[in-house]
């Protein structure tokens, strides 16, 4: 394989993938002739943006599962499409096994695109429906293997098949045909059909059933033991979290509050809103919310607070956390979090 | 005598292949202030159960059988204008997605006016006066601005509880939320649900909570049903159904969660996934993917591939099994033998 | 979906369960307008094997036997059955004839259009940015010159400098050229419209991870995915096409007399309907009504079977 060529020797120590203040804002503005306003008799430009992510810093070591999690506009998403190249950074840097890649063109980019593969969180939108599920699989065997015959692309799409619990026989059918567990299946296969060797998952089972849910993280779990993957898994849920992840990165407004191994997390949440985070989750067990009641609303993305964002909700905030950012800092127990009450012994 | 009694509804859509069935035999009730969670996943006929009940299924669904009595009224063939008193009034309803019951083009205040006004006469000012209470109950911030706010202007969360103060603006006797909180992040879910819980209690309201959420259903309901493929097919106390899950599929998705494995081990899926309701297997609907139709002595049970199970007995629960029936009555036996 | 077989379907199949298939046997407008529609392009089509003369042939034509009245008529001639027009052609024949012309040149300038707005539209609605707001305000700008001026400038301006015999034996290809020119910003905004519908779905998400080169993309995967859309606009358009050239050959920029489209029969036959000679005029104009009436019918029909909100919601 030719991408082995282009990078240098995996060394054990090194990350496989690493963020380095990676940070990117939307504009809201539109194009240069709407962001022209009058202002007290003047022409100005003005620009509006939106932080989706503000200078995440993150490692990913081989052969884990690292979860990042968050409420819906905290970026997790933007951290994963970022990663992908689906997005360019604003500002920051993403090394994948030493090399730098964000700043690569599509050309020098296709070796590193078959050993990282995404899977999506629709899979009623992530497959063409166009597309027999046969042309969905081959597709990115054909793009990366040019030299390989019409009969090992199809052998090798008969595995991926197998591999996932779909039948090969069914190649000749559409998307639509499938159901939505099924479907993840194929968007899984898809991903694994180029032996890649990390995998950004983006919400993969939360458009699914509970029961379904079950089948593909499965599926997931035995697809990291059988080829040795390292996954990037972006969820809202925590209770997939702490069965998944072998480390947890909690992010709020475009930046990560805390990171620690799961048991150690799940034990012992360090911030305050990893804390509420993990009292919201609807236990079984429970005949009540039991949930810590945070005050206000997330903040909009567009204006972020100073000092850290949650000051506005936390209970623990005091004047230097309305003024000064919290920075990650090491815990005893082997996580990171970056929270001004932590750091000064306020709380546990 | 319970406030709503809903039996052997049945609701099909027509289609072109011919009707679909999409509720069989749903048999529940509801006493005042009672609240009742229905669960099942996508498919099961837990939402077009919720809106049957108000009569809201759109063409080409059609309810072909079975009755619902609220307050001793038959709902089932009523006039749409004696059905207008009902709902929204007595019954009133909340939707997953807030923005699709809020009219984007009005205020908030306007909207709680005209829904007020449809079912009172009473003055703009009385009408002001109570929605402010409302909003007030739901714990809205500074809820006289919200007042004449769009809707766009607040966030999910703040929507979501605008609608909870629609939703009792005529002290309704029973809600009906349909997974009120799905669409909403974890934080203010547990929030949302919090309110829901606190407002049904503190003002007797019933409440029909339609959600595929195990965790939610344990926290706020004191009954449950379990639906699958269009029927009821376990009911009881939500703690007991919980803690002791008697029909297998109910069984199946409460293991199936990842708290109920430790971590990093494989899940306990439920093989294949729900059948389309226009092509139900034989018997129970479940057996295909039912690891109980083998005894334990590797026998199968052939009831269910051809009878549809009936409702038996356990304790406070109720399961449509054959497998639950076949325990029960081998339990009985020995019990009579002895006397 | 426990219930999938192993067989794959065929395309038969897949036509046959196929919703536009069951609407179609349910619409009795659309059963209609498809059989006029087939008979009318068939006989259009056939017109050699099919008209009883020759309209080009100046041999066949008969100077004293013009504006002979229909059949039906007093004073007829049983050898023309629709009558003859003011230089004694066989009216049944010059329509079909005519016929041909305006689908060819309709046809034809909507397959220009389409090839031109398709690929704007892609491009456009794909790379976004500093491409798309040039091409749409390309678009704008093509969209405030109306087709008959558009016609007017490049048919004078062939005009003046091949003469106006070149123009007459180029006319077809000509004409194609400007309605294709002139309307091509419908199908770019349609097709761009959808593309940023499609592009934010993951499916293209994953042809990008995937490493896919833009153009396999934009054609092989976002494409196909706007063809609905596509088709639906496609029959209006080939309506206005037809109606576009009639409009042109009645104002003398499009046709000329010697191969006459319905347009340029129906202009033909106005400076006659003073005289009498109402049948020049009115049954070309009737076939032309009936052509245009079927496919807008047709693309109605589609619209409502392909737009996916009505049949879903």
């Amino acid at each position: 394989m030719n991408s082995t060529a282009t990078s240098p020797a995996p060394d054990a120590t090194q990350p496989l993938l690493a963020l380095r203040g990676l940070e990117k804002r939307f504009s809201l503005s539109g194009d240069f002739l709407e962001q022209l306003q009058f202002k007290g008799g003047k022409l100005v430009r003005h620009q509006e943006h939106v932080h989706a992510i503000n200078g995440v810093d993150l490692d990913i070591q081989r052969g884990e599962a690292l979860c990042v999690v968050g409420e819906s506009g905290c970026g997790k998403s933007t951290v994963a499409r970022t990663v992908m190249g689906l997005i360019t950074p604003s500002a920051g840097e993403v090394h994948y096994a030493g090399q730098r890649i964000d700043d690569l063109s599509t050309r020098q980019l296709l070796p590193y695109r078959r050993r990282m593969q995404m899977i999506f969180q629709n899979p009623y939108a992530s497959l063409n429906p166009r597309m027999t599920i046969q042309q969905t699989l081959e597709e990115p065997i054909r793009l990366h293997h040019p030299d390989w015959t019409a009969q090992r692309i199809k052998d090798k799409v008969g595995d991926v098949m197998q591999s996932v619990g779909i039948d090969p026989d069914w190649g000749a059918r559409y998307g639509h045909e499938f159901s939505g567990g099924q479907r993840q299946r194929i968007a899984i296969a898809r991903a694994l059909a180029v032996d890649p060797e990390f995998i950004v998952a983006d919400e993969p089972i939360s458009a699914l059933d509970v029961s379904i849910q079950a089948q593909v993280l499965n599926l997931l779990m035995e697809a990291q033991q059988r080829h040795n993957l390292t996954y990037l898994f972006i969820t809202h849920d925590l209770a997939v979290v702490e069965h998944f992840g072998t480390r947890v990165a909690v992010m709020y407004l475009g930046r990560v509050c805390e990171v620690a191994p799961t048991a150690t997390l799940f034990a012992r949440p360090r911030h305050p809103y990893t804390q509420a985070l993990m009292s919201a989750i609807p236990r079984l067990e429970d005949d009540r919310p039991q949930h810590i009641r945070l005050e206000g609303e997330v903040p909009t993305p567009v204006h972020l607070p100073s000092g850290c964002v949650f000051h506005g909700r936390c209970p623990h905030a005091e004047r230097r956390c309305r003024e000064e950012v919290p920075t990650l800092i090491a815990t005893d127990d082997g996580g990171q979090v970056a929270c001004h009450a932590v750091e000064e012994g306020r709380i546990g | 005598m319970s406030l709503l009694d809903v039996n052997h509804l049945d609701v099909r859509f027509a289609l072109r292949g011919g009707d679909v069935r999409a509720l069989r035999d749903v048999c529940f009730s509801l006493d005042r202030g009672e609240r009742l969670g229905i669960v099942g996943e996508s498919g099961a006929g837990k939402s077009v159960a919720a809106f049957s009940l108000l009569n809201l299924i759109a063409k080409p669904g059609y309810i072909a059988g079975g009755s619902i009595r609220f307050d001793d009224q038959e709902l089932i063939g009523l006039s749409d204008r004696k059905l207008r008193k009902v709902r929204g009034h007595r019954m009133s309803m909340i939707f997953q997605d807030p923005m699709m019951t809020l009219n984007p083009v009005l205020t908030i205040g306007e909207q709680m006016l005209e829904c007020l006004k449809a079912h009172r006469r009473i003055s703009s000012r009385e009408a002001r006066s109570i929605s402010l209470n409302k909003l007030q109950q739901v714990q809205i911030p500074s809820p006289e601005a919200r007042l004449d706010q769009y809707p766009h202007e607040l966030s999910g969360g703040m929507r979501q509880r605008v609608i909870i103060a629609i939703a009792l603006l005529l002290d309704p006797d029973i809600i009906i939320a349909d997974e009120p909180t799905t669409a909403l992040d974890v934080t203010i879910q547990a929030e949302i649900m919090a309110l829901l819980l606190e407002l049904c209690e503190k003002h007797n309201v019933g409440l029909i909570l339609i959600t595929h959420d195990l965790g939610v259903v344990s926290q706020v309901t004191q009954r449950m049903l379990v639906m699958y493929a269009g029927r009821v097919i376990e009911q009881g106390p939500t703690r007991e159904i919980i803690n002791d899950p008697q029909h297998p599929y109910t069984q199946g998705l409460i293991n199936a969660l990842p708290q109920m494995a430790t971590p990093g081990s494989r899940l306990n899926q439920i093989p294949g996934s729900m059948p389309s309701l226009s092509n139900l297997p034989s018997g129970c609907a479940f057996h295909p993917r039912c690891t109980f139709v083998e005894r334990a002595d590797g026998s199968r049970r052939q009831a269910c591939h051809d009878q549809v199970p009936e409702f038996v007995t356990s304790g406070n629960c109720q399961a449509a099994c054959h497998m639950v029936a076949e325990m029960i009555e081998s339990e009985r036996i020995p019990a009579e033998e002895q006397d | 979906m426990t219930t999938l077989t192993n067989r794959p379907t065929s395309r038969w199949e897949r036509f046959r369960d196929s919703y536009l298939l069951y609407s179609f046997k349910r619409d009795l407008i659309a059963q209609v307008s498809l059989l006029v529609f087939i008979v009318l392009v068939a006989a259009a089509v056939l017109a050699p094997w099919l008209a009883p003369m020759d309209p080009y042939d100046l041999t066949q034509i008969d100077i004293l036997a013009s504006e002979l009245p229909p059949f039906w008529v007093d004073g007829s001639d049983p050898t023309y059955l629709m009558g003859t027009d003011a230089q004694g052609r066989d009216l049944l024949s010059t329509i079909l004839y005519g016929a041909r012309v305006s689908l060819i040149i309709g046809f034809g300038a909507v397959a220009m259009q389409a090839a031109l707005g398709v690929c704007f539209g892609l491009l456009a609605g794909y790379l976004g940015g500093r491409v798309d707001a040039f091409l749409m305000r390309l678009a704008d700008i093509q969209l405030s010159f109306s087709t008959l001026m558009v016609a007017i400038v490049v048919g004078a301006l062939f005009k003046a400098i091949f003469g106006g015999g070149t123009f007459s034996d180029y006319a077809v290809p000509l004409l194609v050229l400007i309605i294709g020119l002139a309307e091509w910003p419908q199908y770019a905004r349609t097709v761009r419209a959808s593309v940023l519908a499609e592009k934010g779905k993951e499916y293209v998400d994953a042809a990008r991870v995937m490493g896919l080169p833009s153009r396999r993309i934009m054609f092989r995967h976002i494409l196909p995915n706007t063809l609905s859309p596509i088709f639906v606009i496609s029959t209006v358009q080939v309506a206005n096409a037809i109606i576009s050239e009639a409009a042109l050959s009645f104002l003398g920029l499009g046709m000329p007399e010697t191969q006459p489209s319905l347009g340029s029969l129906i202009k033909s036959g106005f400076d006659y309907l003073q005289s009498g000679s109402w049948w020049i005029t009115l049954i070309p104009g009737l076939v032309l009504v009936i052509l245009v009436l079927v496919i807008n019918l047709l693309g109605d029909w589609l619209r409502d079977v392909l737009n996916p909100r009505l049949y879903k919601g």
